[in-house]
C-alpha cells in the first residue's frame, strides 16, 4: 500500500492485542497498525476503545452468559410482572432483566454493522464512481444524492417498514441505503482531492484499465475519509435502529433487545426502572464509543496529512 | 444576480420534491393488499369493495392515480385513513399545529444556546471551559434522541426531581400549550439534541475567524473586545454556521417523530408512527411528503440567508 508512514517501529504487543479485539477490519498492513497506534494514542481514541470494547463483551459473550448468570432464558418467565426478584427484577411480562439485557446486544450490533458496510461500500463506489466519471453521470449521481437526502433517515425507515415489513433484512438495507448518499459526498469529495495526482495522471499513461486505477490507486487513498465515515454512520445506524425498535418499528417480540425492552418496560420507569435504565446505559455508551472513535480517527489522519 | 439564484433554488427545490412525491407513491405500489378491504373489514361485500374503489379511484391505472394524488396534496385533499375511515386531513389538521410548536420552541432555545456556547467555548481556547464543553458536546452528539429524552424523564419527572410531567397530559382536542410545563420535557430534549452540532461548528469558524488579521488589526487600534468579538469576528464567523444551523432544524422535522412518540405529544411524528403500526398507507404518504417539505423548505431558507450574507454575491451584482 502506498500510505504507509514513518512509524515501523516495533510496536508492543499488548497494543496490537487490545486493538485487534476492538477492530473489526483486521488487516496486517503496517500502515494499518500504525494508524490504530494513533488512535489509540489519542484520550478520545483510548476511551472510544475501551467503551465500544466493553459493549461489544458483553453483546457477543452476554448471549451465552444469561442462561448460567441469571438462571433464566432471555425469554424464560421468572416471577410476576415488574418485581425486584434477581438480580435486576423482571420486567412487563415477567422475564429476568438480566437475562434479556446480555442476550439484547448481539443482534443490534450486527444489524448496525451490516447496515454501515452496505452504505459505505454503496456510497463509496457511487461517491467514486461520480468523480472519476465526472461530467452528466457525476450530476445525475449527484442529483439524485440531493433527492435521497431530502426524506429524513427515520422517516425514509418507516416508510420502507409501512411496505415492506419490520424484517431484519429490510432494516439493513433501507438504513445503509440511506448512509449511501451522506457517504457518496465524502467518497466525491475525497476523490476529487486525488484525482490530480501525478501517480493516477501516470497510471492512465500507462494505460492501467479505469477499475484497476480506482481500486489501487483511488481507494487506498481515500481510507482515511472513508474510515471517519465509517465511525459517524455506524454511530447513527446504532441509534436508528434502536430508535425503530423502541418504536415497536424494529425487532420484535419476543427478541431480546435493548430498544425493545425500553419500549416494553419504559411504563413501569418509576417502579422497576432497571428495565429501561440497563439498556438505556448500554445503548449510551456504545454510541458515545463509536462516536469518540470516529472523531479520533478523524483527528489520527488529519494529522497524516498534515505530516506527509 | 441574486435574483436568479434565488430563482434556481427554488426550481432546483420543486424539482427535489416531485421526485420525493414519487418516490413516496410508488413505494406504496408494491404493498401487498386491498385497501378496500382493509378499510370495510368484516363488512367486505363485493359492492361495497367496488364503491370504495371507485370513490377512492383505486380502478385507475397508477399514473393516473399519482396525477390525482398530488394535486390532492396542493388542495390540502390528502386522502382517506384506513385506520380511522375519514380524511387524512381533518386527521392531520391540530397535530401539525402542534408539531411546528414544538419545533420551533426547540430552534428558538438551541440555535442562541449553540451558538453562545461555541463562542464561548472558543475564547477560552484550550482552557478548562473550552475542553469541557468540547467532551459534553462530543457526548450529546452520539446520543440517540430517546436516550436523552429518556434519562431527562428519570432524572425530572420519575426519580430524583418530580416537578415535570414524563408525558403529555393534556386531553385529546385541546391545544399543547395550554399546558406550558408538559412542553418543557421534549422541546429540552430536541434542543439537547440539536445545539451539540451548532456548538461545535460556531466553536471551529470563531477559532478560524479569530486567528484572522482584521480581528488582530481591530484589537492593536484599541476596540474593546466585546466589540471586536460581535462586530468584527461574529458576522464572519455566522455563515457557515448558518449551514449547519439549517442542516439542524432539518433534522428536527425526523427527530421530532421519536421525541413525539416517547413523550405521547399530539403532533405529525406519533400520528406517523400509528399509521406506520396499522399500515394506514395514505396516513404515511401524507406525512412523509410533509416531513420532506419542511425539510426542503427549511434548506432553501438557509440556502437563500446564504446568498443574501455572502459579500462576494451581494457587491457581484
Amino acid at each position: 500500500m502506498n500510505t504507509r508512514t514513518d512509524m515501523n517501529a516495533q510496536d508492543p504487543a499488548r497494543d496490537r492485542a487490545q486493538n485487534a479485539a476492538a477492530d473489526p477490519a483486521k488487516e496486517s498492513a503496517s500502515a494499518h497498525v500504525s494508524a490504530v497506534r494513533r488512535v489509540w494514542a489519542l484520550r478520545e481514541g483510548r476511551t472510544g476503545i475501551i467503551l465500544t470494547g466493553l459493549v461489544l463483551l458483553i453483546s457477543v459473550f452476554g448471549p451465552l452468559l444469561a442462561q448460567p448468570l441469571t438462571g433464566f432464558g432471555p425469554t424464560e418467565f421468572a416471577d410476576k410482572p415488574f418485581q425486584d426478584s434477581g438480580i435486576f427484577g423482571t420486567d412487563d411480562l415477567g422475564r429476568s432483566v438480566a437475562a434479556r439485557f446480555l442476550a439484547g446486544g448481539l443482534r443490534l450490533l450486527c444489524y448496525s454493522v451490516l447496515a454501515t458496510a452496505l452504505g459505505l461500500a454503496l456510497g463509496a463506489l457511487l461517491g467514486i464512481f461520480a468523480a472519476y466519471a465526472g461530467g452528466v453521470v457525476d450530476q445525475i449521481i449527484m442529483r439524485i444524492n440531493d433527492v435521497l437526502l431530502a426524506i429524513p433517515q427515520l422517516v425514509f425507515a418507516l416508510l420502507a417498514i409501512t411496505v415492506l415489513g419490520t424484517h431484519g433484512w429490510v432494516l439493513v438495507t433501507v438504513i445503509g441505503i440511506t448512509h449511501a448518499p451522506r457517504v457518496a459526498r465524502v467518497a466525491r469529495a475525497a476523490t476529487l482531492g486525488v484525482i490530480g495526482e501525478d501517480y493516477i495522471r501516470a497510471a492512465e499513461m500507462y494505460a492501467v484499465p479505469r477499475w484497476r486505477i480506482v481500486v489501487q490507486e483511488i481507494a487506498p487513498n481515500i481510507t482515511g475519509p472513508l474510515s471517519v465515515e465509517a465511525g459517524l454512520r455506524l454511530t447513527y445506524s446504532i441509534g436508528t435502529i434502536a430508535s425503530l425498535s423502541f418504536l415497536g418499528l424494529g425487532m420484535q417480540p419476543p427478541v431480546a433487545d435493548w430498544g425493545l425492552m425500553i419500549n416494553e418496560n419504559r411504563i413501569a420507569l418509576s417502579v422497576q426502572p432497571w428495565g429501561v435504565l440497563l439498556p438505556v446505559a448500554a445503548i449510551a455508551v456504545l454510541t458515545i464509543g463509536t462516536n469518540l472513535l470516529a472523531d479520533a480517527i478523524a483527528r489520527a489522519t488529519a494529522n497524516t496529512n498534515v505530516e506527509a | 444576480m441574486i435574483a436568479k439564484l434565488i430563482a434556481r433554488r427554488l426550481v432546483f427545490s420543486v424539482f427535489i420534491l416531485l421526485a420525493v412525491s414519487l418516490i413516496v407513491f410508488f413505494a406504496t405500489l408494491l404493498l401487498p393488499g386491498d385497501p378496500a378491504r382493509a378499510i370495510l373489514g368484516q363488512q367486505a361485500t363485493p359492492e361495497r369493495v367496488a364503491a370504495i374503489n371507485a370513490q377512492m379511484h383505486l380502478d385507475e391505472p397508477a399514473v393516473t392515480r399519482y396525477l390525482m394524488w398530488l394535486g390532492g396534496l396542493f388542495t390540502g385533499d390528502l386522502g382517506t385513513s384506513v385506520a380511522s375511515g375519514g380524511p387524512v386531513s381533518a386527521l392531520l389538521g391540530d397535530r401539525i399545529a402542534a408539531t411546528l410548536v414544538l419545533m420551533g420552541l426547540a430552534a428558538v432555545i438551541s440555535v442562541p444556546l449553540g451558538v453562545a456556547l461555541g463562542i464561548w467555548s472558543a475564547l477560552r481556547r484550550g482552557g478548562r471551559t473550552d475542553s469541557a464543553i468540547t467532551w459534553v458536546t462530543l457526548l450529546l452528539a452520539a446520543l440517540p434522541e430517546f436516550v436523552i429524552g429518556i434519562a431527562l424523564i428519570s432524572i425530572f419527572a420519575t426519580s430524583v426531581f418530580r416537578i415535570l410531567p414524563a408525558v403529555t397530559m393534556a386531553p385529546p382536542g385541546t391545544p399543547v400549550w395550554t399546558l406550558p410545563s408538559q412542553l418543557v420535557l421534549p422541546t429540552i430534549t430536541l434542543a439537547l439534541v440539536v445545539a451539540p452540532y451548532i456548538a461545535r461548528m460556531m466553536r471551529t469558524t470563531m477559532l478560524e475567524v479569530l486567528d484572522s488579521g482584521f480581528v488582530e488589526m481591530a484589537r492593536l487600534k484599541g476596540v474593546p473586545e466585546r466589540r471586536v468579538i460581535l462586530r468584527h469576528a461574529l458576522p464572519h464567523a455566522i455563515g457557515p454556521v448558518a449551514q449547519v444551523i439549517a442542516i439542524q432544524l432539518a433534522w428536527l422535522a425526523g427527530g421530532v417523530v421519536v421525541i413525539e412518540f416517547l413523550f405521547r405529544y399530539p403532533g405529525i411524528g406519533q400520528a406517523l408512527i400509528d399509521a406506520v403500526t396499522f399500515r394506514d398507507v395514505q396516513v404515511v404518504q401524507a406525512i412523509s411528503m410533509l416531513v420532506a417539505a419542511l425539510y426542503v423548505v427549511v434548506n432553501l431558507l438557509a440556502d437563500i440567508a446564504g446568498i443574501l450574507s455572502n459579500p462576494k454575491i451581494r457587491s457581484a451584482a
